[in-house]
């Protein structure tokens, strides 16, 4: 029973910032809010990817001396770190680009609830 | 019509713990993703880095040979994928010489 | 960011930092080869010790630091540097970025790789710095005080 929960609390962890995201996404008013529920969600699939790529008795993917490259069970693996990092560059950028459209629409519409704003366009 | 989207989101996160209760141990030696040759017999690509990228680039660090060498087309994407989000930003934040939107 | 007013601790505190944080950018680009680094962490750390000033003290000021209209031009030669090394290899008689084919001269076979993999990774750190200032600068632009 400890072995399994040792095995698997990574994940649970992962998957409860997943219905956090989720939650502020779904049920909040106010569009900035929701926008910080997405900024949750993508950080939360980032951890996942990071967290799966572990190998018990490996260290990090950087070559040190002493533990040859030729044995492969001594280096983690390298493809998901990899990936990860400029999905984190690249979502920083996309928020940007979220926060320069809800400038637009309030400068266009007056308000940045969910309510008015459907009242509005109609 | 709030509490039919709270037990959505509560039916959404009970699906993902059950989910995540099915994946193998986190850390195993012989997982599914830790394997030195795939289900066929043929090589795999992340044992292939760990074991050339010294070879190929007198470089110590796997992932930066992996980012700049053998996956480098990817790199030059996420590069204009960025590039392009400052400009749209740019383009979207204009003085308007009118009031009106169009 | 209407009715600010502008705090003086906070600027003597952020003109003494900004310059050890460039460095220290710096030094996680150049050493991308040999611990964890490398281009896109190096451009974010360069952008954070030129937003520090801005934050603090206005656009005005920030602007003998790093002039605003110079982001955008700065972008687009970071992507040309690492399109540009692409089409070197490609005319050279490689494919598109083969290392190998690099006219640089005294290096042979696995040390061009090593400074091809440092040429592209200046040119991500110069397009990531120069998007995050742009991105900044353009959401606070006729908002700010002083």
């Amino acid at each position: 029973m400890l072995e399994f929960f040792m095995g698997h609390y990574a994940y649970w962890f992962t998957m409860i910032l997943l219905s956090v995201g989720l939650y502020g996404m779904l049920l909040k008013k106010n569009f900035v809010k929701k926008t910080i529920g997405l900024s949750i969600f993508q950080a939360g699939v980032i951890l996942f990817f990071v967290s799966v790529a572990m190998k018990e008795g490996a260290t990090v993917p950087v070559k040190a001396d002493g533990l040859p490259v030729s044995e492969v069970s001594n280096y983690m693996n390298a493809l998901p770190h990899t990936l990860m990092l400029t999905a984190i560059v690249v979502g920083v950028a996309t928020l940007g680009v979220a926060y320069a459209l809800l400038i637009n629409i309030y400068n266009r519409y007056g308000t940045l609830n969910e309510d008015e704003l459907i009242d509005k366009i109609q | 019509m709030k509490y039919l989207k709270l037990l959505l989101i509560l039916v959404f996160a009970l699906l993902l713990l059950f989910a995540a209760s099915d994946l193998p141990f986190r850390g195993d030696p012989d997982n599914r993703m830790n394997q030195q040759t795939s289900m066929t017999g043929t090589d795999v690509p992340g044992n292939y880095y760990i074991s050339e990228a010294y070879n190929d680039a007198h470089t110590p660090n796997i992932v930066t040979v992996v980012l700049g060498d053998y996956r480098s087309i990817d790199t030059l994407g996420e590069q204009i994928v960025i590039f392009t989000a400052g400009m749209i930003t740019f383009l979207l934040l204009r003085k308007r010489r009118d009031d009106d939107e169009e | 960011m209407k009715n600010r007013s502008p705090s003086p601790i906070v600027l003597l505190g952020t003109r003494f930092l900004s310059p050890y944080i460039m460095v220290f950018g710096f030094y996680v680009i150049f050493h991308g080869h040999y611990s964890p680094g490398g281009g896109f962490q190096g451009g974010t750390l360069l952008a954070v010790s030129l937003l520090l000033v801005r934050i603090a003290s206005g656009t005005k000021i920030a602007n003998l630091q790093f002039k605003d209209y110079l982001a955008t031009p700065y972008a687009a030669i970071g992507v040309i540097i690492y399109f540009g090394t692409g089409l070197v290899a490609l005319i050279m008689g490689g494919y598109f970025l083969d290392y190998e084919q690099l006219p640089i001269p005294g290096l042979e076979g696995a040390d061009l790789r090593y400074w091809g993999i440092l040429i592209i990774e200046l040119g991500i750190g110069l397009t990531v710095m120069t998007v995050l200032v742009l991105i900044y600068d353009n959401m606070v632009k006729g908002e700010d005080y002083a």
